[in-house]
């Protein structure tokens, strides 16, 4: 079973409709004991960073997502502002993330002659290139179209960390893959087909499958 | 490559999908569903889905309606129609979707926007501008078209902007449903007037207008109505939706 780890933030249901859709069970959930029981996680979000690390603490979620992903390496799916959780830091907010990832999200740098056709937020589609070893990106012919919508984008410390990219001006990390660790800055659940794709994958790896 | 949004604008009434022109005698184009599951299958880039029926009538949001179209929505949602507490819009986010649209409530209530922007994040509230050439120029219309606010649209875009709106849904009432080309004037005086995203709406008569509406005159994104529910000379109700590789040629002409 999949856990939608609903901390308050973000769109819990658009997910759990497309894992519903692609007969995956989902749960959505802010309970600790059904995070504890869940084979993986999704951590969506929507919103601003610090807002987001409060509500983990705030509901007792930050423990057991340390325990699940940390201790246990149970497989996590980042969305959006989850993924940016995944990093240390932001410059949207003083708090520190969740820490998993040596990465820190920062605010797009668009000059003033770039920006009447790079407005802030990167809102819309726009593909993706995978690495070519990423599971998530796994079986997609073309670089997949992905929904975004975002204002800070996360820059990781080890490239190897960074799973796939996508250009807005600049090219800047539309996924992250650290072993079990996943994070992706679109939205799948509201990208159609290349979603549903997306998700299955991620449905389809299990700890074991991570050799870890 | 990143490409500007087209994005289907749907109006329902009474729960019926309708198609009005210049806001006025809504003619039934089908079930919203049904038309919902089409453009899934077409990969639209996103939806906007209006309730024109609902601040008229000073009713509630259609709930029931509102959750069966985003379960089955895989594209970004954004609804509209008679928004007027956060807790109803706390709804309306749980049901799945993605943006709410503030039209009247923006006006009558510029805080509103700033706490709905505040609860939810400025990228899910988009605040709805309908506007009218008159003698004096172009002015801000509320409820549903009916209500001259004495408002000029750049300012209060700039306004919506400052409140904390994430987009602006700028649509020309003089165009709508005319299918003659979208107001390019007032796209380009609102999308040079904010850095927010403006979407244009009102007017689409042919694919290449989205190019016009997005190159020539600025929006980051084109709304369409008669384009995607009428098809062909005779304006046959047919739910529609420009091939890829057509937008494809069109939006990436820069």
């Amino acid at each position: 079973m999949i856990a939608i780890v609903d901390y308050g933030m973000g769109n819990v249901g658009a997910i759990h409709n497309m894992f519903r859709r692609i007969g995956v069970e989902s749960v959505v959930t802010d309970s600790v004991d059904k995070i504890r029981a869940a084979d993986q996680l999704v951590l969506p979000g929507v919103g601003a960073f610090d807002a987001g690390m409060e509500r983990l603490h705030s509901s007792g979620i930050r423990d057991v997502l340390d325990e699940k992903v940390v201790q246990d390496k149970t497989p996590v799916l980042g969305i959006c502002l989850g993924m940016q959780l995944l990093g240390t830091n932001s410059e949207e907010g003083d708090l520190p993330g969740l820490g998993w990832i040596d990465a820190a999200s920062v605010r797009f740098n668009v000059s003033d002659a770039e920006r009447p056709k790079r407005k802030i937020p990167h809102m819309g589609w726009n593909s993706v290139s995978a690495a070519a070893d990423s599971p998530l990106f796994a079986g997609f012919e073309a670089d997949p179209r992905f929904y975004f919508v975002h204002s800070f984008h996360v820059v990781c410390e080890h490239p190897e960390d960074i799973a796939g990219t996508v250009n807005y001006g600049t090219t800047v990390t539309a996924a992250v893959r650290k072993n079990h660790i996943f994070g992706v800055q679109f939205h799948p659940e509201k990208s159609h087909k290349y979603g549903m794709n997306l998700l299955r994958s991620f449905a389809g790896i299990s700890m074991t499958q991570q050799g870890s | 490559m990143f490409q500007p949004r087209v994005i289907p604008c749907l109006l329902v009434q009474n729960g019926a999908l309708v198609k009005t022109v210049q806001f006025e005698n809504p003619a039934y184009v089908g079930d919203p569903a049904n038309s919902l599951r089409i453009f899934n299958d077409k990969e639209v880039d996103e939806l906007v889905l209006l309730d024109i029926s609902a601040t008229p009538t000073n009713t509630e949001p259609n709930l029931t309606l509102i959750t069966q179209l985003a379960s089955e929505c895989f594209m970004p949602l954004a609804y509209g129609g008679g928004i007027r507490c956060l807790e109803m819009a706390a709804r309306i986010m749980r049901a799945g979707v993605e943006k709410l649209i503030i039209n009247t409530m923006a006006h009558d209530n510029p805080e509103f926007v700033s706490a709905a922007s505040r609860r939810f994040g400025s990228q899910a509230v988009v605040v709805s501008i309908d506007v009218r050439k008159t003698d004096s120029g172009y002015e801000v219309f509320t409820s549903s078209g009916k209500r001259p606010t004495g408002l000029q649209p750049v300012e209060f875009a700039q306004l919506m902007e400052h409140r904390g709106a994430g987009e602006i849904l700028l649509t020309s009432i003089d165009r709508e449903g005319t299918m003659t080309g979208y107001d390019l004037e007032l796209i380009e005086s609102c999308s040079a007037a904010v850095d927010i995203p403006v979407i244009a709406n009102g007017g689409a008569g042919k694919a290449q207008d989205f190019g016009e509406a997005i190159h020539s005159a600025g929006a980051s994104a084109a709304a369409a109505g008669s384009l995607v529910v009428y098809f062909g000379r005779q304006k046959a109700v047919l739910i529609n939706f420009p091939p890829r590789k057509r937008l494809d040629r069109i939006l990436d002409a820069a």
